[in-house]
């Protein structure tokens, strides 16, 4: 199996905004990035059970062949900066996406 | 090498953040190449909302002064105009007058009196509840509409401004510009688009330089961006030799901080990115070309304020018995109780909230964590907002000696539960702001939007 980890070459998240945080997947090869889309592993669904929210929550989530990219956006639970919230810049919250499986076998 | 500046292009050298550092060399090399501008943000929501609520700057003072006297000598050296956008950081008044302060002491040590425009985007509380109750505030990414009664309990509110209204302020030929809260873009835009370049490249162009070298490999460690603005396309390139623009990260980077990569919107209509084209003319410089603009029916401006929260104790500690880590969640809830109850007649919950951020299990991503197996220690930082320092400060010194001793099924460890690093344990952190606005304003004419005044 292969995960996201072995094949994007950049996967990282940031606030868009203080209200809500955009993540990026971005493939370094055309066949990387088809091979992950054709693939279909990295969808809606597998985004929301692994953050824990419902699919009205997941905010544009797109494949973006110009950009070799995959993009999609969480609003906040605490906007940036607030009290409780835990990552100003929202630059960590993209760790569990490394571990996905993008690839079969 | 810097190719020299062509008759038929518009090059614009960018610094991403006044006060973050970059190469003198450089910027030496992109004015001897030849440019028509230099432009500098110097303000970002991203450090958080305390800048905008307190009137502090997020970067030194030390730090700015740096920057500003390179960039303030080579335009007048180069005789091109400075503009520099949201200034101090968050770009209310109160960051605006710090800024000029620090460009008044750079300008007697050049012993150089330059002619500088100065763009307030500062809006009163009476403006803003005036255009709510108008119903030309529009909800945006907050979710929830604005009301009178939040704008009547925040500190401070700016406009990010747009190209437009720099343009009355431009048409005196100002040596330096200096605008408040400031769409990223602007800097960049207002003159190009003055002397008539189409929109959706000029924006698009703003867009990419706006983070200096970020859309250039290797991005770290901030350097400045150089871009061409021709008539069917435009050029960026990194301005130092050892960094590159790759398709790959110019195209990275107009995916960067956004939630739509391909619509990019601004306050008078949105950047179609849909047929925009990434070409590697050299290893070092990237053409782009195809992005079109297309006009909003409304003129948009966004607004940010930012209210008291309150004012924050914490205190960190750490634990290292498997046995507490085990039951951390009802031992959180324990401390909750247990501070209610003591204080019950003196402090009610009302006045403070508590959070727990517990690194090694959930620290990071709290609710969103899907790996809830925690490490052989947590790090606990309890984290206290309070009224008044006061309530802050005995709410934490109380979560503190409650957790500390708070009995559990199966305690071995009967001396206590965590580790404190310090003495004393608690630690005022000061007033807490929160963002309370961030919501779009109707505005008839943006030309006039911004206060614009000339420094003496």
């Amino acid at each position: 199996m292969t995960r996201l980890t072995d094949i994007a070459e950049v996967i990282r998240s940031k606030n868009a905004g203080p209200f809500t945080i955009t993540f990026d997947i971005l493939f370094a090869t055309d066949a990387d990035f088809e091979a992950v889309r054709s693939a279909g592993l990295i969808n809606r669904a597998t985004v929301c059970r692994l953050y824990g929210v419902s699919d009205n929550e997941l905010l544009g989530f797109d494949y973006y062949p110009f950009a070799r990219a995959i993009k999609f956006s969480l609003r906040r639970p605490v906007a940036s900066g607030g009290p409780g919230d835990a990552d100003v810049y929202g630059a960590q919250q993209h760790a569990p996406l490394l571990d996905l499986p993008a690839l079969p076998e | 090498m810097i190719e020299r500046k062509r008759d038929d292009e518009f090059v614009v050298v960018s610094n991403g953040m006044l006060g973050y550092g970059f190469r003198e060399s450089s910027l030496d090399a992109a004015v001897e190449a030849g440019v028509d501008l230099i432009a500098c943000d110097a303000g970002s929501s991203d450090p958080g909302p305390y800048y905008l609520g307190s009137g502090e700057p997020f970067v030194g003072d030390a730090m700015t002064l740096r920057d500003l006297r390179l960039l303030v000598r080579a335009a007048l050296r180069a005789g091109v105009p400075l503009i520099i956008g949201s200034a101090g950081g968050a770009g209310a008044d109160v960051h605006v007058d710090r800024l000029l302060g620090l460009l008044r002491r750079v300008l007697d040590e050049l012993g150089a009196e330059p002619h500088v425009a100065v763009l307030r985007s500062e809006c009163s509380r009476e403006d803003v509840t005036e255009a709510v109750l108008r119903q030309r505030v529009h909800t945006f990414e907050t979710g929830t509409p604005l009301t009178p009664g939040t704008v009547a309990e925040s500190a401070r509110i700016v406009a990010q401004i747009g190209p437009e209204s720099y343009f009355p302020a431009l048409g005196e030929k100002p040596d330096i510009v200096v605008a408040g809260r400031a769409w990223d873009v602007a800097n960049i835009a207002a003159i190009p688009l003055m002397r008539g370049h189409a929109h959706g490249l000029t924006y698009h162009m703003g867009k990419i330089l706006e983070c200096g070298s970020l859309a250039a490999r290797p991005a770290g460690g901030g350097d400045l961006i150089l871009g061409r603005l021709r008539d069917d396309h435009f050029i960026v390139e990194p301005t130092s030799p050892e960094r590159a623009c790759t398709v790959a990260s110019v195209s990275a980077h107009t995916f960067y901080e956004k939630s739509d990569p391909v619509m990019l919107a601004g306050p008078g209509g949105t950047v179609d990115l849909s047929r925009t084209r990434f070409e590697q003319i050299n290893p070092r410089r990237v053409r782009v070309s195809g992005s079109t603009f297309r006009p909003a029916d409304r003129y948009l401006l966004k607004l940010e304020g930012a209210r008291l929260a309150g004012h924050r104790a914490i205190t960190i500690g750490g634990v290292r018995d498997p046995n507490f880590i085990r039951n951390i969640d009802t031992l959180q809830q324990g401390v909750l109780d247990r501070i209610r109850e003591s204080q019950r007649g003196i402090i009610d919950p009302s006045q403070y909230s508590v959070t727990f951020h517990r690194y090694g299990l959930d620290g990071v991503m709290g609710a969103w964590e899907p790996n809830r197996i925690p490490g052989h220690e947590i790090g606990l930082v309890i984290d206290v907002v309070g009224e008044t320092a006061e309530i802050a400060e005995a709410v934490c010194g109380l979560a503190r000696s409650t957790i500390l001793h708070i009995p559990f099924d199966g305690r071995q460890a009967t001396a206590g539960n965590v580790a404190f690093p310090f003495s004393p344990a608690e630690i005022p952190a000061g007033p807490v702001y929160a963002f309370n606005i961030y919501h779009l304003m109707e505005i008839d004419d943006p030309e006039t939007f911004a206060r614009t005044e000339w420094l003496q």
